[in-house]
Formats: C-alpha cells, structure tokens, sequence
C-alpha cells in the first residue's frame, strides 16, 4: 500500500463512524457532531488527492466544504434551540409531530 | 511522498480513537470536546499533506468557532441534565447491516483500486500556501467564493431570525427583564407573579 492509500483509508474509517453514529444515537447534538466527522472524512480525501495530483483545486474545495458547514451549523443549531424551547428535548424519536 | 509514516499512524491512532470516544460518550461535552481533538489531529495531517492554508483554517474554523458554538448550545439548553431516552431495539438491527453494506462496498472499491494510488505528483514548496491558494480563490473561483458570501449572510439572518423568541414590545422587553430575576427558564410567566411587588421595583432600578 502507498502512503496515499493510508490516507484514504483513514478517511474511510472515519466516515463510517461518522454513519454509524447518525444511524445509532439519537441525540440531536451528537447526530450533527458525527455529520461534522463525515465533513472531516471527506476534506481528508480531498486534499490527499489534492497532494497527489498536484492541483490545488482539492484544496479550494475543501474550503467551500468549510464555510458551507459553518453556515449549516449555525442553521441547524438555531433550529435545535427552537425546537428544545419548544419540546424540552432533542431526541429524534420524539420529533414525530408530523407522523401520520 | 506525502507524509511521515510514525507521525501519521499517531495521528491516525488518536483520530479513529477520539471519533470513537465522541460516538459512545454519554455526556455531550465529552463527545464535543473528544471532536475538537479529532479536528486537531486531522489538521496535522493537512500539514503533512501539504496544504497549511487548509490546516490553520481547520483550527480556526472548526476547532475554533464550529466547536464553540456547539458548547454553547450545549450549555444553553443543558443538554447533560436531561434524562435519557429508553434504546430503541430496533435500531442497532437495522443500522448495523447497513454499516457493513457501506463498508463492503467501500473496501471492494478501495483494495480493487489500490493500484492506481501509486503516481505521486512532485510539488514545489509553494504547494498549498495561503498565497497560492488567494490567488485560484479570486481568479479562478472568484463565483463560488460570492455565492458562498451569500450562503453565509443567509444562514446569519435565518439564525437570527430562527432563534429570536417573538417579537417584545418594549413594555414587554422591560416585563421579561424583570421576570428573568427569578432566572429560571420554564417558569419565567408564571413566576414574575411570585416576586413581591418590592422586590420588582428593585430590579426595575437596577
């Protein structure tokens, strides 16, 4: 195995544990910390291939990667406070308001 | 060649172990600070890689202000002072079969292709520098980088605008000021009631 390829496993791992924790908790706090490690995995590829090819296009997008998230954080969080204020909780099994 | 193989694999070790520790701590500081770390060690691969500019964005960025701001909704809503939640026991059942489809998937993709891993572009020492990278930025990618402007103004005035409670008369403002002596969240209506008209006055004063 090259050295790149030690990095794109890395990034694997850490993806797959970014999933496995959006699939098993169910906290909203954490779900949106685990969605942040997915981000990270995936910049992490980025600016391996970035090295590998030369370019620094990989690079720039991982940039845009960063500011979108910071913008979805703020989002999400503001969100996450309404509804707390609303409901007193942030577990995902119990925003079922819209359930049929 | 990219990278220093100890320090890597020490990198690795701490990054795999703190995404693990932020998945099963029960407590959620824990977990946010166990991400803070994650984001740390990922920025030192970003060094080794080559890209400083991305590195210290990282820090700042993530480590810095995304993190920051997940403390103090933390802290805001108390989340650790919540009683847990009875386990779904479905719920392990379901997602676990799918973590192995995804990592069958990726590893079929990853060992069939390793191959192709092995040119390794030489680059200059310039590579990744925050000067290298302001200049693609502003030619290059100079729409991306405006609509990203906008994305950002967007998600301020949505925050602002989620977040804020309801709109306070100014009576109103002076009325939730005094009920907030008492300080307790819940109860601020029914509360402000309780408090001796005395001790009203005295907070209005101050």
């Amino acid at each position: 195995m090259t050295p790149v390829a030690y990095y794109l496993a890395l990034s694997a791992v850490l993806f797959v544990l970014g999933i496995l924790g959006v699939l098993l908790r169910r906290n909203a706090l954490v779900i949106f910390m685990s969605l942040e490690l997915m981000f990270n995995a995936s910049n992490l590829a980025f600016v391996t291939f970035a090295r590998m090819f030369g370019g620094v296009t990989g690079q720039i997008i991982v940039f845009f990667v960063m500011t979108v998230a910071a913008a979805e954080v703020a989002i999400g969080l503001a969100l996450m406070v309404v509804i707390f204020r609303q409901r007193h909780s942030i577990d995902m099994d119990e925003l079922n308001s819209m359930k049929g | 060649m990219p990278g220093l193989p100890v320090v890597f694999f020490i990198m690795a070790a701490v990054a795999i172990g703190t995404a693990v520790g932020m998945l099963v701590s029960r407590n959620t500081i824990y977990s946010a600070l166990f991400l803070v770390l994650n984001f740390a060690t990922i920025a030192v691969l970003y060094l080794i890689l080559g890209a400083p500019f991305i590195a210290l964005t990282q820090i700042t960025v993530y480590a810095g202000s995304i993190m920051v701001l997940f403390l103090f909704v933390i802290m805001l809503l108390g989340v650790e002072r919540l009683p847990h939640s009875r386990s779904l026991p479905w719920q392990p059942i379901v997602a676990v079969p799918l973590v192995v489809i995804l990592v069958a998937v990726l590893s079929v993709n990853f060992f069939g292709r390793a191959g192709a891993l092995d040119n390794i572009a030489e680059v200059t020492p310039a590579f990744g520098t925050p000067a290298l990278i302001g200049e693609t930025l502003f030619s290059q990618y100079i729409l991306p980088f405006e609509t990203t402007a906008l994305i950002l103004l967007v998600a301020v005035i949505g925050s602002i605008l989620l977040a804020k409670s309801e709109k306070p008369s100014p009576g109103q403002a002076v009325r939730r000021l005094n009920a907030s002596v008492p300080s307790v969240a819940g109860a601020v209506s029914s509360s402000s009631k309780e408090v001796p008209a005395a001790e009203q006055e005295k907070a209005v004063g101050k």
